[in-house]
């Protein structure tokens, strides 16, 4: 038997489960979401989906951004305390503590912060037990700045991973050197670090506005009803109504939101190294 | 005269940077501090949860502590026993399911030489690469036409799909770094390629199987959206319970779940956290 063909057969079964079981499904995703029943071409569902749920679109969006905003200042802020910390103790205990929630599931973070959050949760208790509010003053924090607190406190666990770790992978002589030519810890990380670990950074922005769009336990448990995430609207026409097209339309707009987000950055990327003027 | 004008300044200037240096250490301590807050406030509300009887507002704490809670999950005909036995056994029979088929896959995939070698990276990467919610509901109306929606197999199929991408790039990472004069040596020595592969290249790949079958399982045991759709109400796993009473507003029931899961997740984390280090992430794929 010929090595390539060997190889093919080895690959075959994996390969196979990921076409039949993501590529499949996915295809009659985009089938479902621009066509009607008898198969011919339609824009209806789309049209449906912005007359519903435009303003959850906008809600969406605003959620990611915000979120992702929020990641890129806190992992970079972390990253770069790692690397250019001169205080070796406060590093390691950084460290150690930023990695906590990579692995605590969403579920569990979502139930975390549906307590925590709450107007009777942890924080507020917490306020009012300090003198800083009174138990009148409280307020629930569930809904959209909830949504967003809880995807940035499970998140900034993985995006803070890859950031530092190109951080690590860095050259340390270009650092010493713009230390020992007098350069400030800001300007080093603005000048020095940042430019060669944006490439990461994208990724990392990337990977977690997908996993944004694919988490369903956070906007059903944190978020109040409306307006609300277009991926829990996706949930809410498949259980409530067996609406596919409009669901699978709706998927389609979650899929737009991540490209947008992936071509921004690629545009971003390719201005950088001057392919684009 | 200009001498002790320099030293003067030189004295200033060092006084300036160590105020700097202390000033900084406090920012950043500040800085740690409120991290740590922000990070364990949560988990505390969980923990307290875990063991408050009663606990409404306006009460900082719960009104009355007690581990009631605790006897009714661990009653053995509780819905939380019968769902961590689901749970279990949908995640290894997803690790089996991942390991038959990235084992072949990614020793194939370990030799370099193999053509088309990165589009089948990629074609792994996918599941990560797409928000998978769309995709899980389609999946479901698949397997509603193949009679699979609903069962225990269904569920492990999707978790597998789910897992594969840890799997099989682990696994390439692992045959990537075994030494391949050891299995020529034991060709040379009259062994057959099964033998070889089974008592030579196994077991060399054999810490990095491990990690993917931990990731593996990590996955299925954490995983919502997809059985949510294919699975329930039939299939109930930790996740899937631990929505149901949180949304039933029976906090201490999902509190306690959330507990459960939360073991393992941390667990493999301190076992991982020796082979996970930052810079080793970024060799990932190579």
């Amino acid at each position: 038997m010929r090595a390539s063909t060997s190889n093919l057969l080895l690959i075959g079964p994996a390969a196979l489960m990921v076409v039949a079981l993501f590529l499949y499904p996915l295809f009659f995703s985009l089938v479902s979401a621009f066509t009607q029943d008898d198969l011919s071409f339609t824009l209806d569902h789309f049209v449906k989906v912005f007359e519903l749920y435009s303003n959850d679109i906008k809600f969406t969006i605003i959620i990611v951004l915000s979120s992702v905003v929020l990641l890129a200042i806190l992992s970079i802020g972390i990253a770069a305390t790692l690397t250019l910390s001169p205080f070796p103790k406060l590093v390691a205990v950084l460290a150690l503590l930023y990695r906590l929630p990579l692995f605590i599931p969403f579920i569990v973070a979502a139930q975390m912060m549906r307590t925590f959050l709450a107007k009777n949760g942890l924080m507020n208790n917490t306020l009012v037990a300090m003198g800083v509010m009174t138990p009148f003053e409280t307020i629930s924090l569930l809904g959209w700045s909830g949504i967003i607190i809880t995807f940035v406190w499970k998140q900034l666990a993985f995006s803070t991973l890859l950031i530092s770790g190109a951080m690590a992978a860095l050259n340390r002589d270009q650092i010493q050197a713009a230390q020992n030519l007098g350069a400030s810890r800001l300007r080093i990380l603005v000048d020095v670090i940042l430019p060669q670990v944006m490439p990461t950074i994208g990724v990392a922005l990337v990977l977690s506005t997908v996993t944004i769009m694919s988490v369903l336990s956070v906007p059903l448990m944190i978020g109040t009803g409306s307006p609300t995430m277009i991926t829990a609207d996706i949930a809410f026409r498949v259980n409530s109504y067996g609406d596919y097209p409009v669901a699978n339309a709706l998927g389609m707009v979650s899929y737009l939101i991540c490209a947008g987000l992936a071509w921004f950055y690629l545009r971003q990327s390719l201005k950088d190294k001057g392919a684009l003027s | 005269m200009s001498q002790t004008m320099t030293t003067q300044h030189r004295g200033f200037r060092s006084l300036k940077a160590r105020f700097t240096l202390r000033w900084s250490f406090w920012a950043q301590t500040a800085f740690i501090t409120l991290l740590a807050l922000a990070l364990f406030g949560p988990i505390a509300n969980l923990l307290i949860w875990t063991i408050a009887e009663t606990w409404y507002f306006p009460h900082t704490l719960p009104n009355q502590w007690g581990l009631k809670y605790w006897q009714q999950v661990f009653n053995p005909y509780s819905d939380v026993s019968g769902s961590l036995m689901t749970s279990i056994i949908i995640a290894l029979c997803a690790v089996v399911v991942c390991l038959l088929v990235s084992i072949p896959a990614g020793y194939a995939l370990s030799k370099h030489t193999m053509p088309w070698r990165v589009g089948f990276m990629l074609l792994f990467l996918i599941p990560q690469a797409f928000p998978n919610l769309t995709v899980y509901i389609n999946i479901a109306r698949i397997f509603y036409d193949w009679g699979l929606n609903g069962t225990l197999l269904g569920v492990v199929l999707v978790h597998s799909v789910h897992g594969l991408m840890y799997s099989v790039w682990i696994s390439v990472a692992a045959f990537s770094s075994i030494d391949p004069m050891l299995s020529r040596a034991s060709r040379n020595l009259g062994a057959g390629p099964i033998y070889t592969f089974i008592h030579v290249v196994l077991p060399q790949a054999a810490p990095g199987l491990i990690a993917a079958s931990i990731f593996v399982f990590l996955e299925s045991l954490d995983e919502f959206t997809g059985t949510f759709f294919v699975g329930a109400p039939e299939v109930t796993t930790l996740p899937l319970l631990l929505y149901t009473a949180s949304m039933e507003g029976n906090y201490q029931i999902s509190s306690i779940t959330a507990l459960i899961l939360l073991i393992p997740s941390i667990g493999f984390m301190l076992i991982i956290n020796k082979f996970m280090r930052p810079e080793m992430l970024s060799k990932l794929g190579k």
